[in-house]
């Protein structure tokens, strides 16, 4: 604890029984630009920049123009070295009081939900009152590095002390040397891409094309009826002439989707019927989100409502290295988890928000959850967790419709979600539980419970 | 005509000579801060015109009743609401004529006469004649000079607030683009503000459209002037909303005004928000500009649905919620002169814009019995990004086709429009006011 110490015997006392119960952390709403496919609109565009510009939407929408948070977290998962400080330096660009701190987190395609984790424990602990947690990546403007080779070779001139000296060590500079190397889209340890990967596990679970296919259908179809019901008007500020998701589309068919080629797992001998194609896959995107939070004093104070508070989260990470398990199950282990710390069954979800890196990822967790087999032997328990509700599930579409620009992901789901669950405990009058899986890069996953507020 | 005198000042060339090539600097609210360019000439003899005098006594300003041997003279209001017939203008107007030369650059020339009623042929003809007076003086104006008048109806006192507005208006340099126009007042209605650094404190606008050019720069006027803003503007233009916003503490709406429901959302975003808005501004306007013989329904059908029919269903909406207006609401609404004389190739883009103007008119007689007023303001040639995209000879010769012989800034539209929101304006109903440097085309 950084606090300074309660001046009073009595201010002890009442601070540290605070202290015992922690305070409610609080999604008080979100921002993000719509998403873009890599080379459009966004294209040449900085992270910075995204990222400053959905940070101005939220101060706009919230009145904090001067405010002084407590912290903004958030990340970018490709990103430049040059921007080590990401989250700080766009936040300075924002009408914000320049005193507001900001760190950078890193957990891949989970960076947005980390960094929403992150601000509510500290909330929660009552080291801050508010913040913000962000994330932004563009595909169209991943860094591209030089050649290991290259690199100690410049720093060998650089540190040179005569020229002859540093002409001596650029003379090891060899032409094979000098070609750009781009981000790697592979997993460094099996060689293999995410897609590939995916294409493995969803053979694996038997995962149809037609399954996949509606899937992605239905995510576009419910995000543009979100549009059109206006749901977006509060989450979404139009960037660059885009006023909409660019990938989505509100007139998308089975025949359509159909009549795509695989892309994945084409050449697996492991894959006998390739099912994984750009319409059921995710495409590289560039975008950014941000939610804010607080504790209910702040919230209070700033005259905003409450939408819904942090309840718990959990990490995982599999063995896909060694192939026991597939790259992108990791939540699949990890909402158990949540839900036994939390004593609920599955089925107490209200709402489900299972990030759409491919459509076989969330159908093959799903499938994970029904398999008795599954159960049993991988999460050690007596029974299958069983189905869910389906139409309770990514209720205003996700990734394969919005796009999945990786870090910023998370910051779209929860502000989502937070707004769904406020809606619908006003509806209904009862308090609604939702549910967030995020997969990410080298066989992790986070996983978060939210439930709502109403005042 | 007489002949330029030596003692004429430097700076104001010979009337006969061809035009000076270079236009003037226009004065605008930061070059001028002051209300009034002293001294001023107040002309005629009625009790109106000793109302007037005492009124600017009262604002400090230094005020004589003749030209005298004045060297330079910043203002002349020329009162002639008690005229009866032509030949008594003469000796109103005429001492104005030695003093043309003696007129500081920036100059304001107001006339306060009286419109024609159909009472009587020989009062009308000469209240009928100040009109042609004044659009011919401020043709013949130099210097960023003005030459405007006020018409108020019989029975208005001249120091009615929308009358003391309006000359107020038309003396301080807010109206810098605004030359060879009449503002009607219709009724004693309105207040006058106590507070001119902020006329609008305290109240609450809206301007739709707001993001970027004209919206951006009638937002930006309405704050300086003290006013709330919630600035509307569709999605796609979200985060320059949002910088606006940013800027001037506002409250941002993104909303597409011709989507079903616009109204409606409006309306509870507002009581979300508990907003009630004293002053509209429908600014939010598209071009789509085909010669008639190649019009399309993609071209017109934007036009007609944004430019005018979106204005219709949102002021519906805002009137049925009985809660989203405040008292004495102001509404104004962004006509053009292409709505006036027509242009070539602006067909849908004109109908439109003629049609706003008939609108406020019939807008202002609902508006009126909550004190309420609706008004347009009809934009010449303004320098926005839309502009700077025409061809170079087009442009200039669209600059140069009005007596100030320039293009207007999108401050001057907002200016006019801060007048028409304010309280003082409320005898001011169903207007269009020409924000065009008295571009040659029209009335």
């Amino acid at each position: 604890m950084t606090e300074s110490r309660p001046a009073t015997a009595a201010a002890a006392h009442e601070a540290d029984s605070s202290r015992a119960v922690l305070r409610d952390a609080l999604v008080l709403g979100g921002n993000r630009i719509p998403f873009a496919r890599a080379g459009g609109p966004y294209a040449g565009i900085s992270n910075q920049d995204l990222l400053t510009a959905v940070l101005e939407g939220l101060v706009a929408r919230f009145g904090l123009q001067g405010e002084r948070l407590g912290e903004i977290a958030g990340g970018a998962v490709l990103k430049l070295a040059a921007d080590l400080n990401l989250t700080r330096e766009s936040a300075l660009g924002t009408p914000l009081d320049a005193r507001t701190p900001a760190i950078d987190m890193g957990r891949a395609c989970a960076t947005g939900l980390e960094s929403v984790v992150h601000v509510s424990n500290r909330i929660q602990l009552g080291q801050i009152d508010s913040a913000i947690a962000c994330g932004v990546d563009s595909a169209s403007d991943s860094p591209i590095e030089v050649t290991p080779r290259l690199r100690r070779t410049l720093h060998r001139a650089f540190a040179a002390k005569t020229p002859l000296q540093r002409i001596k060590a650029l003379g090891a500079i060899r032409p094979g040397d000098l070609a750009p190397v781009p981000p790697r889209n592979s997993e460094p340890r099996t060689g293999l891409s995410m897609g590939e990967h995916m294409a493995l596990t969803a053979a694996e679970w038997g995962i149809t094309r037609q399954a996949q296919d509606e899937l992605a259908l239905a995510s576009h179809q419910k995000l543009a009826a979100a549009y059109e019901a206006g749901f977006l008007d509060d989450l979404v500020t139009g960037y660059r002439g885009l006023g909409r998701d660019q990938n989505l589309r509100a007139d998308s068919s089975m025949e359509k989707l159909a009549s795509l080629k695989p892309v994945f797992g084409v050449k697996s001998p492991q894959v006998a019927e390739p099912t994984m194609t750009a319409g059921n896959s995710t495409p590289l995107s560039d975008g950014a989100s941000a939610v804010l939070l607080g504790s209910a004093e702040w919230a209070a104070e700033h005259d905003l409502t409450p939408l819904a508070r942090v309840v718990d989260a959990r990490i995982s990470a599999v063995d896909f290295v060694h192939g026991e398990e597939g790259l992108l199950m990791a939540p699949a282990y990890a909402v158990p988890e949540l839900l036994d710390a939390n004593g609920m069954t599955l089925q107490d979800v209200d709402l489900y928000e299972i990030h759409e890196a491919f459509a076989s990822t969330v159908l093959a967790t799903l499938a994970a959850w029904e398999s008795e087999e599954f159960c049993r032997h991988k999460l050690g328990r007596d029974s299958a967790l069983g189905s869910i509700d389906r139409d309770r599930l990514n209720v205003t579409g996700s990734s394969l419709a919005a796009g999945h620009p990786f870090a910023a992901t998370g910051g779209r789901i929860v502000a989502t979600l937070a707004k769904l669950l406020h809606q619908r405990a006003l509806e209904t009058g009862r308090p609604q539980r939702g549910l967030i899986s995020v997969c990410a890069a080298a066989g992790q996953g986070s996983v978060a419970l939210l439930e709502s507020v109403t005042s | 005509m007489p002949t330029p005198a030596s003692s004429a000042p430097p700076r104001c060339p010979d009337r006969q000579a061809h035009r000076p090539s270079r236009p003037a600097r226009l004065l605008r609210r930061e070059d001028r801060p002051e209300p009034v360019l002293g001294p001023v000439v107040v002309l005629g003899d009625s009790a109106g015109a000793d109302q007037v005098a005492r009124l600017l006594l009262s604002w400090g300003a230094d005020v004589r009743r003749r030209f005298e041997e004045l060297p330079r003279v910043g203002s002349v209001i020329a009162v002639l609401d008690e005229v009866s017939a032509p030949d008594q203008l003469g000796p109103i107007l005429l001492p104005l004529s030695g003093a043309m030369r003696s007129l500081a650059p920036g100059a304001r020339v107001v006339t306060i006469s009286r419109p024609a009623t159909g009472e009587d042929p020989s009062r009308d003809a000469a209240r009928g004649a100040v009109e042609g007076f004044v659009r011919s003086l401020a043709h013949e104006m130099r210097g960023g000079a003005t030459a405007n008048g006020i018409l108020a109806a019989d029975g208005v006192a001249l120091d009615a607030p929308a009358v003391i507005g309006a000359l107020r208006f038309f003396l301080s340099s807010r109206s810098a683009f605004v030359t060879g126009q009449f503002l009607e007042v219709a009724s004693e209605a309105g207040t006058l503000t106590e507070d001119q650094q902020q006329p609008l404190a305290g109240r609450t606008a809206l301007v739709t459209g707001a993001a970027r050019g004209i919206g951006a720069a009638i937002a930006r006027t309405l704050a300086a002037d003290g006013a709330q803003l919630v600035v509307l503007d569709v999605p796609a233009a979200g985060t320059e909303l949002a910088r606006l916003a940013n800027e001037l503490r506002a409250v941002p709406l993104q909303l597409d005004v011709t989507s079903g429901g616009a109204g409606r959302r409006l309306v509870q975003f507002l009581r979300e928000k508990s907003l009630t808005l004293d002053v509209v501004v429908l600014n939010a306007g598209i071009t789509r500009d085909k010669m008639f013989a190649n019009m399309t329904p993609d071209r017109w059908d934007p036009v007609i649905a944004v430019n005018i029919t979106s204005q219709l269903s949102l002021m519906e909406a805002l009137l049925e919620a009985g809660d989203a207006l405040g008292d004495q609401p102001r509404v104004v609404s962004l006509a053009s002169t292409s709505g006036i004389a027509g242009n070539r190739g602006q067909t849908n883009y004109a109908a439109s814009k003629a049609g706003v103007m008939a609108f406020v008119d019939a807008l202002s007689l609902r508006l009126a019995d909550a004190g309420g007023t609706a008004n347009a303001v009809a934009p010449g040639f303004i320098e926005t990004e839309m502009t700077a995209r025409m061809p170079a000879l087009n442009r200039e010769i669209a600059r140069r086709v009005n007596s100030l012989q320039q293009g207007g800034l999108p401050a001057d539209v907002a200016e006019a429009i801060s007048f028409l929101s304010s309280a003082e304006a409320g005898g001011i109903q169903g207007q269009t006011l020409r924000v065009c440097g008295q571009n040659i085309v029209g009335r």
